[in-house]
């Protein structure tokens, strides 16, 4: 009997599962990790699932091996993911940067713990947030899914997949230990309700092709490896050959492009839940596991008759900068609830620009973060005592 | 760096076909011997007679790096020491594709040794040549796992206090099923172990032990380039029956060179299919064309 690749129909599985799911239904066939709590249940899905499909696993000798060897076998032409977690995300790093730079699609699912180090390997965390955006060196523009719940874990892989297909770029997925390992109703649709991009392939003749020639939109039409076209890929500053070209010059059209081609599209990648906004008065903004923990603080304080709303950020970067300059006027106060020392907060400080309070919900890492403390915060929000 | 200009209106090379010409002249120091192995690389690609759609060429970081710029193949210049992951992954995605890796000595055993002694330990279908200058040349001279005990470098001015790998053992020890030595002056063995090494299955590896006088001779006093191969050559003794530990690499005494291993064992893909292979009627069909083309 033939496995099938979408399991459509109601599941209940947890949220590492649910991830590769959604990278098996959104057509991944490679995947190359190492083992790491609280990740490691994507990759033995992934061990047991992806040779039924035909498609190979491979557990390599660390993070950095597993990145690189998406990387290959992207440029293979086959869709590709690694999931780690904090640890192995650090790893990663330098691999990433080679993904922005070469435009390489693929997935990285970090399954955050709290840190730094060793942290708390089993505990859930949500300090990547500036790592995510900024933590390969250079100046470059990255897409990061937050879900919230395994079944997000699901439906946010796949568009993943097509985010990274369609743009070009490693696309990260920093969920946390709690999605992970939680246990919850998936619901698997039907394959033919799964919307799947592909990359671009190049529509000239081989001899015409310049693979790093964007078309109007920013996107280059990008040829496998075997396609015919013998690419050069490199990690060096290059030209629309592909060729290294080492000027200032070079370096300014290039990262333009890779910095414009996410920036100038941003409307489209950006995906917010928003509750309750048109009159509230309080917005509380959050993403991943912290992001429920508001939601029922949100219903709570409209209980007992706050007017309060609530921001979900499904992607975090880029950071809905409109949405936040758009809401803050109209807010008495806006709250970030993460579980970090207060990394988002910055972004929403910087946004808010001033037009209103912001105050931040937050513990360290090792616990979520309980919705009475976000409805106090609210509560004496409301009172104006921020 | 010399213009282009300078090498127009010269006939066609026979080699050119599997060169990017236009970019041309290459960054490598006169007398460097990566060259010597560049062109052994493509001859021995040539003769091949494989269509040059299905071979990819992957590097790191460092002068050798570089060659995966000049070669018209696909080609991919990765991050310093993560070649072979990246092949790797290549690899297993295009099963039909030969897979050729070219770094140096530090790329390969310092920062990438990790990644070296794994993939030999699976038998990943690839071909792996270390162009071993004995330092790190492209940052001018630095100490390297491959550097002699007690050679002058920059960051060893008083003499290296570590001993050096002897990358042949180390590969044979790993697994590979093919493993071969030449200094850059015995240009026809290296290109017939480099074409053995292109045509076996599995992990196989030349090293191939070249000057750099721009560095490592001019710091230890080894004269010109030419002077450098001669010395290289001069201390090489050829030994293809020796067991791989006793191929001994040493500058001041000897360079055991030749043929060390030739063996066979199936690779990670001969595994992955055997045990998977019940649970995935559609595994042959979807490689198929992976024995086509090789």
């Amino acid at each position: 009997m033939v496995a099938k690749e979408v399991l459509t129909g109601t599941h209940f599985m947890n949220g590492d599962e649910a991830c590769c799911e959604g990278a098996l239904s959104a057509g991944c066939r490679f995947f190359a990790g190492y083992p790491i709590t609280p990740a490691t249940e994507i990759a033995e899905s992934m061990s047991r699932r992806l040779p039924q499909l035909g498609g190979i696993f491979i557990q390599m000798e660390d993070e950095i091996a597993s990145m690189a060897a998406i990387l290959g076998a992207s440029w293979g032409g086959v869709k590709s993911m690694t999931s780690t977690s904090g640890p192995g995300f650090s790893l990663m790093m330098e691999n990433i940067g080679l993904g922005i730079c070469t435009e390489t699609p693929c997935v990285v699912c970090n399954v955050q713990r709290a840190g730094p180090s060793t942290g708390l390997p089993t505990s859930v965390g949500q300090g990547d947030v500036m790592q995510a955006r900024w933590g390969s060196h250079g100046h470059y523009e990255i897409i990061v899914l937050a879900p919230a719940s395994p079944q997000q874990m699901f439906d946010m892989t796949i568009r993943a997949f097509n985010l990274s297909e369609y743009y070009r770029l490693p696309v990260l997925i920093l969920a946390d230990e709690v999605v992970g390992h939680m246990n919850e109703r998936v619901i698997i649709p039907r394959e033919d309700e799964i919307e799947i991009i592909n990359r671009r392939k190049p529509s000239v003749a081989r001899e015409d092709y310049l693979p790093y020639e964007a078309d109007t939109d920013g996107i280059a039409p990008m040829a496998n490896c075997g396609d015919g076209y013998r690419i050069h890929v490199t990690g060096l500053t290059h030209d629309d050959r592909g060729y290294p070209a080492m000027n200032a010059a070079a370096q300014e059209q290039m990262i333009a492009r890779l910095v414009d081609k996410i920036r100038n599209n941003r409307e489209k990648i950006i995906s917010t839940k928003n509750l309750y906004l048109d009159d509230a008065e309080i917005v509380v903004v959050s993403y991943g596991i912290s992001a429920r923990s508001a939601m029922q603080a949100v219903r709570n304080a409209r209980d007992e008759g706050i007017k309060a709303g609530l921001i979900v950020l499904e992607t975090i970067w880029p950071f809905p900068e409109e949405l936040i300059r758009s809401v803050a006027p109209g807010a008495k106060a806006m709250i970030m609830a993460e579980i970090n020392g207060g990394q988002l907060v910055l972004e929403l400080e910087r946004c808010a620009c001033g037009a209103c309070p912001v105050s931040l919900v937050s513990n360290f890492g090792g616990a979520i973060i309980h919705p009475n403390l976000i409805l106090n915060a609210i509560s004496k929000a409301a009172k104006g005592s921020i | 760096m010399t213009t282009s200009k300078a090498v127009k209106n010269v006939p066609p090379h026979p080699m050119d076909s599997l060169l990017r010409t236009e970019r041309i002249p290459h960054i490598w120091c006169p007398g460097c011997g990566i060259g010597t192995v560049f062109s052994a690389v493509i001859s021995a690609i040539k003769n091949t007679g494989w269509d040059p759609n299905s071979i990819a060429m992957v590097s790191g970081i460092g002068c050798t790096g570089r060659m995966a710029g000049y070669i018209r193949l696909d080609s991919f210049h990765t991050t310093h020491g993560r070649a072979i992951p990246f092949a790797t992954g290549l690899k297993l995605a295009r099963p039909q594709t030969k897979v050729v890796v070219v770094s140096g000595d530090g790329d390969l055993f310092a920062i990438g040794g990790n990644h070296f002694i794994h993939a030999a330990r699976r038998n990943m279908d690839m071909t792996v040549i270390c162009v071993n200058n004995l330092n790190y040349g492209m940052t001018g001279g630095q100490q390297a796992p491959s550097t002699p005990l007690g050679a002058k470098t920059t960051t060893s001015v008083n003499g290296a206090p570590e001993e050096p790998f002897n990358f042949s053992y180390l590969a044979s020890a790993c697994g590979a099923t093919y493993v071969a030595r030449w200094t850059a002056m015995q240009v026809r063995s290296l290109r017939s172990s480099i074409s053995e090494a292109l045509e076996k299955r599995g992990f196989s590896f030349v090293e191939v032990i070249t000057p750099c006088p721009s560095s490592f001779g001019r710091r230890n006093r080894m004269g010109s380039a030419l002077e450098m191969l001669k010395f290289y050559q001069g201390r090489s003794v050829i030994r293809g029956d020796i067991d791989p530990k006793d191929a001994s690499m040493d500058i001041d005494k000897e360079i055991v060179v030749g043929k060390f291993v030739d063996i066979e064992r199936p690779t990670f893909l001969d595994h992955y299919e055997k045990f998977n292979h019940p649970q995935m009627p559609q595994w042959r069909s979807l490689h198929a064309d992976s024995q086509k083309a090789r």
